[in-house]
């Protein structure tokens, strides 16, 4: 074990690469610091497609490589968002207030600041007060930290609660997909403290950052987001790679041997679904700010739903196949929705591309799961020259070995 | 001899069913055991206690010096405890290589963290490589397990089981699906075993135990029915009644 990581993991150094140069070519043709060839809307599109690939990735940990099919990842990936949305929006209001009072000369007090903060943010809703979870709004770190807190809690608890009764399987996806969707209908409140259905707003305007203009800003958080996929990708490429990665795709394929290995299969599930929430957490606090609006229907089941289907189309159980499929998917999508597209006329009716996108997205989805179970990433082996063998039929038994049937009959 | 597995008492019921009624049983430190029976005697479901993965409705079962209880453990608990256990139809993981299932399986800390952080040693390689060639799979341990010959699984899985190195081995048929070299084989592995730890085997082949020469225990309807050398055994007149006497 004397060879390098990256000697051990060639397609990490590939992707690492790939991710460099798209980075700096985005760089050089952006309107902030380049040629102006891509409009700031478009690196901000590209930004949070980098930030959804990073969600991939754990999706790809917890489904691809441990075998749990969690519909409710996005659900970690909108708290963080949330949780940094509050600072964003109250430092904002913040800054506005105070310019607001202090046109009358004399220095607002800060009960006067909290009270004009309050009525802004909460006005819509029709309350005028701070609610308890706005504590620590007023601050960066803290609520960074909540924003790994809070859903890494959470998930350590829900997790807990699930793995220790030995829920798997379809019904643990119904019981993540019933978190992600009880939450949403919780945020749905007015009362809830984060604004109902309004959910919360301007976040892609930075405090402090006033004069700056968003072609700049869009190119920083693209810069961090590339930074972040890249460390997540090389984070979990080391987390597989090693007896980590072996005792969860053990789990994966056999959870009771597994067990009588002596290994705590609970505690690694409860691991790993953790560990994923805060990646997922973490691409959250990045894709917000660039999306500049939250609101509960980001945790609706649907969203988790698609990021189940990238990493599908993409390829379970290799990393960058997770990267592929959300890029690939997301970035279609937004093509396919922009709604810049010609209609194609046929006959009586004509093809609207918004409408049918998802009734082609779900035929591709089928097709990949009946045709191509290594998705997109299995493209890569064909050019590698690896080609399973179509193993079909019952084994043969001891004398003939692992041929299977239809394979010894060739 | 202070007994190394203590099961005393034990009862277990399913839907009404007793597939397991006041069994007592009781194996030493190195020893080497078969237990026989009819279907349905209830020769898995004792493993299933033993190892956890079945909670008994009364009785105690203790292991070791301390006569630690292992009901109520997880079976990966009972598993660090030091018992280990061999399933009928092999059970490796195919998509993985074989060293890679060696070193699963090779005795080191189970924990999340520890194992996160844990790369292999030479100690730990060198290990890996004694074991394969021990079972036939030094030329091997690069391809995938799920590429080897049924036997060659069997004897991969028996490979991980002396790399867990458990005190207590509980072994399900271990004949089955063997050609009758790899059955020979696999008593002479069997009884070296059992020099050095505890060792029960749950097998129907009468001949592959005869070649056993140890202690027999008869199971029938969740008891034991009788106990002895396996000439002592197949001479008792209640044996013949349930077991031998339908063959």
């Amino acid at each position: 074990m004397t060879r390098s990581f990256f000697a051990r993991n060639p397609s990490a150094l590939i992707f690492i690469a790939f991710l460099a140069l798209f980075t700096l070519a985005v760089t050089l043709m952006s309107e902030g610091l380049g040629a102006g060839l891509i409009s700031t809307s478009f690196v901000k599109t590209l930004g949070k497609t980098l930030c959804l690939c990073l969600v991939a990735l754990a999706m790809d940990l917890i489904w691809g490589y441990a075998g749990i099919l969690s519909l409710g990842h996005m659900a970690f990936f909108a708290l963080g968002g949330y949780m940094i949305g509050m600072w964003l929006m109250y430092a904002r209001t913040e800054e506005i207030v105070v310019a607001a009072l202090s046109q009358g000369g004399l220095p607002a007090t800060p009960e006067e600041v909290q009270q004009g903060i309050a009525t802004q943010i909460f006005g819509v809703v029709g309350s005028s007060d701070l609610p308890a979870i706005w504590s620590f709004a007023h601050s960066l770190p803290l609520q960074l930290i909540l924003a790994l807190a809070v859903p890494g809690l959470l998930a350590l608890v829900f997790g807990w609660l699930a793995f220790r009764s030995r829920v798997t399987g379809v019904y643990l996806s119904i019981l993540t997909q019933a978190m992600t969707l009880a939450l949403a209908l919780y945020l749905f409140q007015n009362d809830s403290g984060l604004r109902g259905n309004n959910g919360l707003s301007g976040l892609q305007n930075l405090p402090g950052l006033g004069q700056t203009s968003q072609d700049l800003i869009s190119i920083w958080f693209f810069w961090a987001s590339a930074l972040a996929l890249a460390l997540g990708y090389l984070t979990l490429n080391w987390v597989v790679s090693g007896k980590f990665g072996s005792v969860i795709r053990a789990i994966r394929d056999d959870e009771a041997r597994v067990r009588f290995l002596g290994y705590p299969v609970e505690t690694y599930k409860l691991f790993v679904f953790t560990l994923t929430a805060l990646i997922a957490a973490l691409a959250g606090v990045l894709y917000y700010p660039q999306a500049g609006i939250i609101n509960p229907a980001e945790l609706a089941p649907i969203a988790s739903i698609y990021l189940a289907v990238w990493v599908a189309i993409g390829g379970r159980g290799r990393l960058y196949g997770a990267v592929i499929g959300a890029a690939f998917v997301s970035l279609l999508s937004s093509l396919f929705t922009s709604g810049r597209l010609p209609d194609i006329p046929l006959g009586p009716v004509s093809l609207n591309w918004v409408d049918w996108w998802l009734v082609l997205l779900g035929l591709a989805f089928v097709a990949v799961t009946l045709l191509a179970p290594k998705g997109i990433g299995g493209l890569f082996d064909r050019f590698q020259g690896v080609i399973p063998p179509d193993r079909k039929g019952a084994p043969l038994g001891p004398d003939d070995g692992s041929l299977q049937e239809q394979e010894a009959q060739q | 001899m202070t007994a190394l597995l203590e099961v005393s008492g034990v009862s277990v019921t399913f839907d009404g069913f007793r597939a397991i009624n006041n069994l007592s049983f009781e194996i030493g430190n190195a020893e080497l055991r078969a237990i026989i029976g009819p279907n349905g005697a209830g020769k898995t479901t004792f493993m299933d206690i033993v190892t956890g993965k079945t909670r008994p409705d009364q009785g105690s079962v203790t292991f070791g010096e301390r006569s630690i209880p292992l009901i109520g453990m997880n079976e990966s608990r009972i598993a660090r405890e030091g018992i280990g256990r061999k399933f009928q139809r092999p059970t490796v993981f195919e998509d993985q290589t074989v060293e890679a299932n060696l070193i699963l399986a090779l005795k080191a800390n189970r924990s999340p963290w520890r194992v996160l952080f844990w790369r292999p040693k030479a100690a730990d390689l060198e290990r890996v490589k004694e074991l394969a060639q021990e079972v036939g799979l030094g030329e091997h341990l690069h391809r995938k397990s799920g590429e080897l010959s049924h036997g060659q699984k069997q004897w991969l899985e028996i490979a991980m089981l002396l790399a867990q190195e458990p005190r207590l081995l509980l072994v399900d048929e271990p004949a089955a699906g063997m050609t009758p070299a790899e059955r020979e084989q696999t008593t002479d592995l069997l009884v070296s075993l059992a020099r050095t730890r505890a060792v029960v085997v749950v097998e129907h082949d009468m001949e592959f135990i005869r070649r056993l020469n140890c202690r027999v225990t008869v199971l029938h309807e969740g008891s034991v029915l009788a106990e002895g050398s396996l000439d002592h055994v197949t001479r008792d007149p209640q044996v013949i009644a349930v077991y031998l006497g339908r063959g």
